[in-house]
């Protein structure tokens, strides 16, 4: 029983980190029907400019004075900071790569080859910069494990999945509540006609840009704070299986990339609790896969029907 | 007469390496750059198929080269060598010249087959769905094999070599040569009859409009089913031309990576031009051996006119940034490729007189 609930615990982490990705993912392809490739490595790389914001304010590059702010300041300050140069990173992608292709009237393909190439540069070029050594994040906070009975929960843990949780209801209520959402959802749903209503197309894709590549901003910041070493091929894995999570919720359905991220959290932990490590990913994608068979268009996706 | 100029030129143009290759005129690194070409030459052409003529989007290809290289190397070294796990060779090997296509191209049915856990998802859904289908495929693959501890797991595969060595016993000219130029010519000269006859039209017509299509009696399922098969069988082949070629595969050589390879070189050549995926897979390998040497070149240069501090070297990582920096340039500027569907005889029709290679 205790393994079961700590099980689960886990599980909630790691599906907690995929669902604030597949998030990103779910925003840019409800409004511009584009699978965004390069998010994973977007999320790499707020890990990556979480770990230089944070040894910034805790004074290693020798502009503020070591120890002068307590770890909780830094973590105060760099979340912020974290999401806002992660969100720039996203915004600056589409504005060179996207947008240009957008204009163009592109096929929604080419803009996908580009996606994936983008991601590829981030990851590579993140290696020939930086190098391979690995970064180590500094543990900004202490951590506090608290224990019932043989269950033992940290506090990071918590953090994280009380995240995840608020950034799905503030993002539901953005997509369902606000009129920036409204025009999202209006995009999605026919963008010849949206801009004749007056609404300015470029203006709220970039928002969405915004929004997606700030949450995965802040899910690297997460990661690093919970597995505090950074590679550059991070980014790589957990954005491809982010990106499932949101398919097998239904691409385009917030509800369903946060349900997909937690499922394949259970999933993947279920099966390291069950069978050796090693098979984890298979028996991942093998579910995944059975699941799309089951229903190709995702669990909350809508079969889109073909007039003729 | 004149229409078999092409296919004269090309034998004697293979005739001509292998003897070069024979005769010692060719030293190993020009010989693996010409057989990597060939295996990228296949692979371009095999993606192209499924990504170029019927319009899907497969982002998976290097699983179905992996099943094929590691099925055609499982076969070859347990029948034709002595081997520490799978006990001495079945079979005497020097039957080993003889039997090796076999091998081959049981390794390509065997991808074939597992294509099949793409194509049979293929008919409900199409479009993104389908990327992941086939991503999922790719790393299910990968990850299957790591999990089997007899070939090696993790840490790869090998003994090819010894397979090879015992071809060089039994008669000695340049046999991976040989076999990749082999492989090459024939699976352009089968994709390319496929995609001439009437099943080539149907998956032209996939591309199109599928809905059309079906209502044209055009049995969608059957074609999306030969097509999806015929490509990764065809992928299957290269990687076990791969695999013998250099005598040692790994699991995660076959990544998203190497997936990624071939569907840029897809895009570089133009959707749906097979004779532009052999250019661009031309083009790609010289490329990437080019910056093999142009790296160095630079760092060089940038060193000596003092515009990089002393410690700091470009290293060959650069060039993995600057092959998806030259795609992401020719989605701006030119995204329908160097050929885009048009054939190299539709642009230079005075070509068609020398061209029966169907």
């Amino acid at each position: 029983m205790e393994i079961l609930i700590q099980n689960i615990i886990n599980a909630l982490q790691f599906g907690s980190f995929y669902a604030l990705i597949a998030v990103g993912y779910t925003l840019v392809y409800g409004v511009l029907l584009l699978i965004n490739f390069a998010h994973g490595d977007i999320f790499m790389v707020g890990a990556y400019i979480a770990f230089f914001v944070a040894t910034f304010f805790l004074g290693e590059y020798g502009l503020i004075s070591p120890g002068a702010m307590s770890g909780m300041a830094v973590l105060m300050l760099s979340i912020p900071l974290t999401m806002v140069l992660t969100s720039c990173v996203g915004v600056t992608l589409e504005r060179i790569a996207y947008r240009p292709l957008r204009n163009k009237g592109a096929h929604r393909l080419y803009v996908v080859i580009t996606a994936l190439m983008c991601g590829l540069i981030l990851e590579n070029g993140n290696l020939a910069l930086l190098g391979a050594s690995r970064k180590k994040f500094p543990e900004l906070i202490d951590k506090a494990v608290w224990t019932f009975g043989n269950i033992s929960v940290t506090n990071l843990k918590v953090a994280v999945i009380f995240t995840a949780i608020a950034v799905f209801l503030f993002l539901h209520f953005v997509v369902t509540r606000t009129k920036i959402g409204m025009a999202m959802r209006g995009i999605s749903y026919d963008k010849f006609a949206i801009p004749l209503m007056g609404i300015p197309v470029n203006t709220i894709i970039v928002f969405t840009f915004i929004l997606g590549s700030g949450f995965a901003g802040l899910a690297g910041f997460m990661f690093a704070m919970s597995y505090p070493i950074l590679e550059p091929y991070m980014g790589a894995l957990i954005g491809w299986k982010a990106f499932i999570a949101a398919v097998v919720g239904g691409i385009g359905d917030i509800r369903g990339a946060f349900l997909g991220g937690f499922l394949l959290g259970f999933i993947e932990i279920g099966v390291v609790a069950v069978f050796p490590s090693t098979l984890r990913d298979m028996m991942a994608f093998s579910v995944l896969l059975l699941i799309l068979w089951w229903k190709p268009t995702g669990l909350f996706g809508v079969a889109k029907t073909t007039k003729i | 007469m004149q229409k078999y100029t092409f296919n004269a030129f090309l034998a004697a143009g293979a005739m001509a390496i292998v003897l070069f290759a024979h005769a010692g005129h060719m030293d190993l690194y020009i010989q693996s750059v010409l057989m990597l070409m060939g295996m990228n030459i296949i692979l371009a052409t095999s993606l192209n198929l499924v990504n170029g003529y019927m319009g899907e989007f497969s982002c998976g290809h290097a699983g179905f080269m992996c099943v094929g290289a590691y099925v055609s190397s499982l076969i070859t070294v347990i029948f034709f060598t002595k081997d520490r796990v799978f006990g001495p060779a079945l079979l005497d090997p020097s039957l080993a010249m003889w039997f090796f296509p076999v091998a081959v191209l049981v390794g390509g049915v065997v991808a074939a087959l597992v294509g099949l856990v793409v194509a049979l998802p293929s008919f409900k859904t199409r479009g993104d769905y389908l990327a992941i289908i086939t991503l999922a495929v790719n790393y299910m693959v990968i990850s299957g094999i790591e999990n089997i501890d007899a070939i090696g797991g993790p840490r790869g595969f090998s003994g090819m070599k010894r397979v090879i060595n015992s071809m060089h016993d039994t008669l000695d000219i340049p046999w991976m040569l040989i076999w990749v130029l082999a492989g090459t010519v024939f699976s352009v000269w089968l994709l390319r009859r496929f995609v001439a006859s009437t099943y080539g039209k149907g998956i032209i017509s996939i591309c199109q409009d599928e809905v059309a299509a079906e209502i044209m009696s055009v049995n969608t399922n059957k074609m999306k089913l030969i097509a999806f098969m015929l490509s990764s069988g065809v992928a299957g082949i290269a990687g076990g031309l791969y695999a013998h070629a250099y005598g040692y595969v790994n699991p995660q050589s076959f990544n998203i990576l190497k997936s990624t390879e071939c569907m840029v070189m897809v895009y570089l050549g133009g959707m749906g031009s097979m004779s532009g995926a052999v250019l661009a897979a031309i083009l790609f390998t010289l490329l990437v051996e080019a910056l093999r040497f142009g790296i160095p070149a630079l760092d060089g240069v940038m060193h000596t006119v003092g515009l990089l501090p002393d410690g700091y070297e470009i290293s060959q990582v650069w060039k993995w940034v600057i092959i998806p920096l030259i795609l992401i340039l020719l989605m701006q500027f030119r995204p329908e490729g160097i050929l885009g569907n048009k054939e190299l005889s539709d642009v230079f029709p005075r070509l068609r007189k020398f061209y029966t290679f169907k």
